[in-house]
């Protein structure tokens, strides 16, 4: 790992029977900086992200993370409570269906502030003020702090997810197709939220996505993977302007056709 | 007119109980009940009594039924604290239910099977015709007999497993949990599953095992073997170094044959579902064997979608004298806490009408 | 009792419970598990306040047992009588005479002494219970000391009613440690927690789970900085005896609505008309 990333694996594998979902997969990932991870389905992507962030172990192979501090730490060496809190301060996850990331029975206020509370905050007001202040930066009307999950729209409810996400200004987030499912017209709405606050933020980000249009917006770096291998990896103009790999190539023109 | 704090509570429990007493007797003029009568008459409440209050004593679950004027989950209660005062001094070797005595023994997955298929005293094929013969006297009917062919009866799972089609249960060296001296904790190992069942309440696990039958956690059963009869249960004293029988009880087992787990590369096996309750109790021991499966969800990487699925959810909630108290006890006074919300609920339709937007207020101006 | 030990319960039985009661007073507020056993009173009707008691109930204690702050409520009554059997001990209705306090949803009005050990009847030991139903989640969460999820209720409850809507069994924090669940007592009541002089043990039986509360410990009703906890009580005073800082009782006295308010704690109660202290009923009886 050299001195400067923030993220690093090398050589991850990983097998579900005899399937090879990753073969000796290696990342980097500096601070600020976002990586797509881009493939069809079945190409390992979304299984990279479980591995990065801890949630599912590798068979072989090691995550690192540097810490504020400078300090490494092996992710799957780390003992759970370290990870979990990490997973909630530093940390984020967004998921592809933010249902699963938010509590739907608590009000949008209480899903914002609730990284905060769990840090200690214990200022009723202060809490509110930066829920209101985060919905503001999502565009969620500000109206709707008291309101449920349950009555918005799924780009909203994505909204409400990062805000929730990002409330505890975390310098890594993972992102799980994170416009998937989305009207093309509210995915570009939130791919430039995201892209504006990931640039504000300085937040560095691995963002798995099988759409390559997401990745030439969002990302600087792009991984191409197939079945399991990583077959391109590079800067996103460069590679996606100049695909070397065959299966790259294909991905690219596949766009173009459609 | 002044107020008088009611007292005299203790004068009113023992006036309940005095008019308790009578209403179990009932009817000085009609015959008491005889422990015998209800022992060998009301069998399957006595079988019921003794697996849910986990004691094999048919004449203490005559009296506890007598007690409890047929209320069973009174009576599995009394049957219960007894059990908690009696002193433990051996544990048995595991019955051996293979060399059972069967009086009873057929398996829907075979047509025949060495052994035979025995239908005993069921109520299976029986018309449910009220019979009015029974209101004045009871004749015996006698059912013939026949010398028992003492053919070997093999137990369904061994003739599969003989052929690798069935997975194999395998035997552990650590000591059993037991339930009735340690807390239930997470993850509950098969073996503090099986004991909650088997003493669980009979109408939950029908319920439960019945949702899995309906498409909440399919399992896929079918019956491979019920066998009820008598087992002979071994001690072995230190003193002596080899077991020796001391009496028989009656068993109910119930193996089930589920849905089969496998792959490409590890050849499929039907998997195992297993209920075991004492006496004759049939509806028990299957929609044990079906809840039992059920559990095994996550360890056979089935999905979990449904309550018969759920460990915790199943455990916590079977055990029909915990969940009785807890349910009855909200008879007790709950006046105190009753009085809190009354005054929360004063103080906040007070606020609510004095200053008609203040929930609105809050949201929009920062507390200072 | 004939045939049965003091107080019930057998010697393995009850060292059984005093080593989790150990365990429970070295981590202030943690629920330890334990082997509770099936007694001759239902589950939730006091089994785990009753097994602790019998546990540490010696030949020589004064045992006082109330149900919502009185003494001869029916449960209270039964209890008692159930320790008069099999343990012969002596009972009292005087907080003031009793070595040991076994209750149901009320801390009596008579601070408690170093030489005083209170036992609480718990019916869910699990503070996080209703906004996490699996067991095995919340064990976790104590010992990863994740108790934001707490938070967020109370923040609800202030974004929709304008304030903490919980009035009994109100979480806590003890020791700045464990978040416990203090059992039904009105919320009026978890001042008296914070720094008690007596111990203060803490019995679920059908949960099967054990928590204490030493001596002189910090115990914290959760709220926020700017929305403090408050001890709420109905606003008048006792009919019976004047006291204006007790727990109430709602008395329906008539079919038209009319109430009376009285002294929770009957003990409480009588002790202040017996030094002389005379509430508005009873005014009006002596002018009648």
């Amino acid at each position: 790992m050299t001195d400067e990333t923030l993220l690093s694996a090398r050589r991850l594998s990983l097998s579900f029977g005899t399937i090879p979902a990753l073969v000796t997969v290696d990342v980097d990932l500096w601070p600020g900086e976002m990586l797509a991870v881009v493939g069809e389905s079945g190409s390992g992507k979304t299984t990279l992200l479980n591995v990065l962030s801890g949630r599912l172990s590798p068979d072989s192979g090691t995550v690192w993370y540097r810490d504020p501090a400078g300090r490494l730490h092996d992710v799957h060496a780390m003992e759970a409570p370290l990870l979990r809190k990490l997973h909630r301060s530093d940390w984020g996850f967004v998921q592809q269906d933010p249902r699963e990331n938010l509590r739907m029975g608590v009000t949008a206020g209480g899903n914002v502030g609730e990284r905060l509370m769990a840090q200690g905050a214990r200022h009723y007001g202060n809490i509110r003020e930066a829920a209101l202040d985060w919905l503001t930066q999502v565009e969620i009307d500000a109206d709707r702090i008291d309101d449920l999950p349950r009555t918005f729209s799924g780009g909203m409810l994505q909204r409400l997810q990062i805000a929730r996400t990002l409330v505890t200004h975390p310098r890594l987030v993972f992102m799980d197709e994170p416009t998937g499912g989305l009207d093309v017209s509210v995915q570009a709405r939130l791919l430039d939220l995201i892209r504006t606050l990931v640039s504000r933020l300085k937040i560095a980000a691995v963002l798995v996505t099988h759409d390559i249009a997401v990745a030439r917006l969002l990302a600087h770096r792009i991984m191409v993977m197939q079945r399991g291998v990583v077959v391109e990896t590079g800067l996103t103009d460069q590679v996606l302007d100049d695909p070397q790999h065959a299966y790259t190539q294909l991905l690219v023109s596949s766009v173009l056709q459609a | 007119m002044a107020y008088v704090a009611v007292k005299g509570g203790e004068r009113a429990i023992d006036s309940a109980h005095t008019w308790l007493a009578e209403s179990r007797r009932g009817d000085p003029a009609v015959p008491a009940l005889d422990l015998a009568q209800i022992e060998q008459q009301l069998g399957r409440a006595v079988d019921r009594v003794m697996g849910e209050g986990s004691l094999y004593d048919r004449e203490l679950a005559a009296l506890a039924m007598k007690q409890a004027q047929g209320d069973l989950i009174e009576a599995a209660f009394l049957l219960r604290a007894y059990r908690t005062t009696l002193p433990r001094f051996a544990h048995s070797h595991p019955v051996d239910t293979a060399s059972m005595h069967a009086r009873r023994r057929i398996s829907a997955i075979f047509k025949d099977l060495p052994g035979g298929q025995m239908l005993g005293p069921t109520y299976d094929y029986t018309h449910r015709l009220l019979d009015f013969a029974l209101e004045s006297g009871d004749a015996a009917a006698s059912a013939p007999s026949a010398a028992t062919d003492d053919a070997a009866m093999p137990r369904v799972h061994d003739i599969l497993g003989r052929e690798g089609l069935i997975e194999r249960d395998v035997a552990g060296d650590a000591e059993p949990g037991d339930l009735t001296r340690q807390p239930l904790a997470f993850p509950a190992s098969r073996d503090v599953r099986l004991q909650a069942l088997a003493r669980g309440d009979e109408g939950f696990l029908l319920g439960l095992g019945y949702s899995t039958q309906r498409g909440y956690g399919n399992t896929h059963p079918f019956a491979g073997e019920i066998r009820m009869g008598e087992v002979s249960v071994e001690i072995e004293p230190p003193e002596l170094g080899f077991a020796i029988d001391i009496g028989d009880i009656i068993l109910t087992e119930c193996q089930m044959v589920n849905q089969f787990k496998g792959s490409k590369t590890a050849p499929p096996q039907f998997t195992r579902g297993y209920g075991l309750v004492f006496g004759h109790a049939e509806r028990k021991a299957m929609a044990m064997a079906l809840v039992d499966r059920a559990m095994r969800a996550a360890e056979l990487g089935e999905e979990m979608t449904a309550p018969g699925q759920d460990v915790e959810f199943v455990l916590y909630h079977s055990d029909n004298v915990e969940a009785t108290g807890f349910v009855e006890h909200l008879k007790l006074p709950h006046y105190v806490d009753f009085q809190s919300e009354l005054e929360a609920v004063r103080r906040m339709r007070a606020q609510a009408s004095r200053q008609p937007d203040v929930v609105e207020q809050a949201s929009r101006e920062p507390v200072e | 009792m004939r045939g049965y030990n003091f107080a019930y319960l057998d010697e393995q039985t009850k060292r059984m419970i005093r080593r989790a009661l150990l365990k429970a007073v070295a981590i202030p507020g943690y629920q330890i598990p334990f082997g509770s056993r099936e007694m001759p009173l239902p589950y939730g009707w006091g089994t785990g306040g009753i097994q602790v008691t019998a546990s540490v109930l010696g030949p020589d204690d004064v045992l006082k047992v109330i149900d919502q702050g009185a003494d001869d409520t029916t449960n209270a009554v039964s209890i008692r009588r159930f320790f008069a059997r099999t343990a012969g001990v002596r009972t009292t209705t005087r907080t003031t005479e009793a070595t040991l306090i076994q209750t149901r949803h009320r801390i009596p009005e008579t601070p408690l002494r170093e030489d005083q050990i209170i036992v609480y009847q718990v019916p869910q030991p699990e503070p996080l219970y209703r906004l996490e139903a699996s067991r095995a989640e919340t064990r976790r969460m104590h010992a990863l000391a994740e108790y934001g999820v707490m938070h967020v209720k109370l923040y609800e409850d202030i974004a929709r009613f304008g304030q903490v809507a919980i009035s009994y069994d109100y979480p806590v924090m003890v020791n700045r440690r464990y978040l416990m669940a203090p059992s039904p007592i009105p919320a009026f009541d978890n001042p008296k927690l914070h720094r008690m002089p007596a111990l203060q043990l803490f019995g679920a039986g059908r949960e099967k789970r054990i928590y204490a509360v030493p001596p002189y410990t910090d115990v914290r009703s959760l709220d926020f900085e700017d929305h403090p906890f408050r001890a709420g009580r109905a606003p008048h005073a006792c009919g019976l005896c004047g006291a204006a800082d007790s727990y109430l009782d709602e008395v329906v006295i008539d079919d038209r609505g009319q109430r009376l308010f009285v002294c929770s704690d009957t003990d409480y109660c009588a002790e202040r008309r017996a030094a002389g202290h005379v509430g508005a009923e009873g005014l009006a009886e002596a002018a009648e």
